[in-house]
């Protein structure tokens, strides 16, 4: 079982103390809903989960060893979703996908990369230059980068942002199909989601 | 390998969108150049004699002008940290950045000098060892301005204080890279002079690309 694991995390931004001690485990089909008001260390929990935030004390362990260590798998299993899509203004949205799954080793045909555009809304808008499309746009590639990529770890940062009604069905449908097949997630989110957290990690209290 | 393939391609496909910003270095490189002669006056022999140093100041400068953008727009959008998390090691894709770099700017830069070794009046031996000079001086510049980019992200003010920081260290390029082709132009051997700029080069090939990723951990934490 490849579980996903935080024991004791804490973490301190300058003279600011975010959070201390936080702890959680997902298991396979599991999302874990990050919580709690502005400024309250989402964002910093979340990459310090990634690995790209080295935590004051505490460790993440995927399946049961250190995350972070050399000769951990978590880099190749697990996709982050961070404030900025990494979305190239200059590329189009078909290029932009392209390239996001090629840097993740993730083998894609064209069908597949069409089909996956159509999924999110974009099937119209594939040959545009990111720069001409919304914000809420420019998240639905990435959505569509979430269709297609098939890692089981899940870390995304205010998914919801700038998504409109549709928009939120659409990721709930994708995290339901997600942890159906054994993926796991955690979420830092605002938004009350369709399938129900199994658990909630409040950051602030 | 797969990182730095990666990330060469897309680096040059993102210069061939913006081919404005990427003239733009080769056009400052030779315009900058081209107003020396105007300046200094036409006397065959005082321009002999500054082009090779005028040359290289401003390969030095052109090359200053593309660094800010290096890193600087891959680290607002979000793409350096999907870079940083992927499963390549980050020195494979620093590298394949540096190296795409080097090919729209060092490159063109290198090609172009002979037609402004002309403008100087330089004799034909003397422009085929600045050539040489650039094409082993001007990776060096791409890898230590990739270093000095990586210092400055998410720092206000980056562009100046990149400049501050890389041009100390372009230094000893210059020195080399101007002195190898004056060596030539007065008849002495360049040789000491290049084979220094190609240790540069090997020395700055193995020890930039740990230093810029350990510079770009930093920035992301």
């Amino acid at each position: 079982m490849s579980a996903l694991e935080a024991r004791g995390l804490a973490c301190a931004r300058g003279d600011v103390r975010l959070f201390r001690d936080v702890s959680f485990a997902a298991l396979p089909g599991e999302w874990i809903a990050l919580t709690g008001a502005n400024g309250s260390g989402k964002t910093t929990l979340l990459r310090c989960v990634a690995g790209l935030v080295r935590p004051e004390s505490g460790e993440v362990l995927w399946d049961g060893r250190p995350a972070h260590a050399s000769g951990s798998t978590l880099h190749e299993n697990a996709v982050f979703v961070g404030h900025a899509p990494g979305v190239k203004d200059d590329l189009t949205a078909a290029e932009n996908l392209r390239d996001a799954l090629a840097l993740r080793g993730v083998a894609c045909g064209e069908a597949a990369m069409d089909e996956a555009l159509g999924q999110v809304g974009l099937s119209t808008r594939r040959r545009l230059a990111a720069r001409r499309l919304s914000a809420g746009q420019r998240r639905r590639i990435g959505l569509a980068r979430l269709w297609l990529d098939p890692a089981p770890v899940w870390l995304l940062d205010e998914p919801l942002a700038a998504l409109d009604a549709e928009g939120e069905r659409l990721f709930s449908g994708m995290l339901e199909r997600h942890l159906a097949r054994g993926g796991l997630a955690v979420v830092a989110t605002h938004h009350a989601l369709a399938p129900a957290p199994d658990r909630e990690v409040r950051l602030g209290s | 390998m797969t990182g730095f393939r990666w990330a060469f391609a897309r680096d040059l496909r993102l210069a061939w969108r913006h081919p404005g910003e990427t003239f733009l270095v080769i056009v400052f490189f030779a315009i900058v150049a081209s107003l020396f002669p105007l300046g200094v006056g036409a006397e065959p022999q005082v321009l002999a004699r500054i082009g090779p140093g005028v040359i290289w100041v401003c390969a030095l400068l052109a090359a200053l002008l593309s660094l800010p953008s290096m890193l600087s727009s891959d680290y607002i959008d979000g793409s350096l940290e999907q870079m940083a998390l992927s499963p390549h090691p980050m020195a494979s894709w620093v590298t394949g950045k540096i190296a795409a770099h080097w090919s729209v700017t060092g490159l063109p830069l290198t090609l172009l000098s002979p037609l402004l070794g002309l403008e100087y009046g330089l004799e034909a031996d003397t422009q085929a060892v600045l050539a040489a000079g650039l094409l082993l001086g001007t990776p060096v510049l791409s890898l230590l301005g990739a270093a000095c980019s990586a210092l400055t992200l998410g720092a206000r003010g980056a562009g100046t204080l990149l400049a501050l920081l890389a041009l100390p260290l372009f230094v000893p390029v210059l020195i080399f890279g101007a002195g190898a082709a004056q060596a030539q132009a007065s008849g002495l051997s360049p040789q000491a002079a290049l084979s220094l700029l190609g240790a540069g080069l090997i020395f700055a090939g193995l020890a930039v690309p740990p230093a810029a990723c350990a510079a770009i951990r930093i920035a992301l934490d």
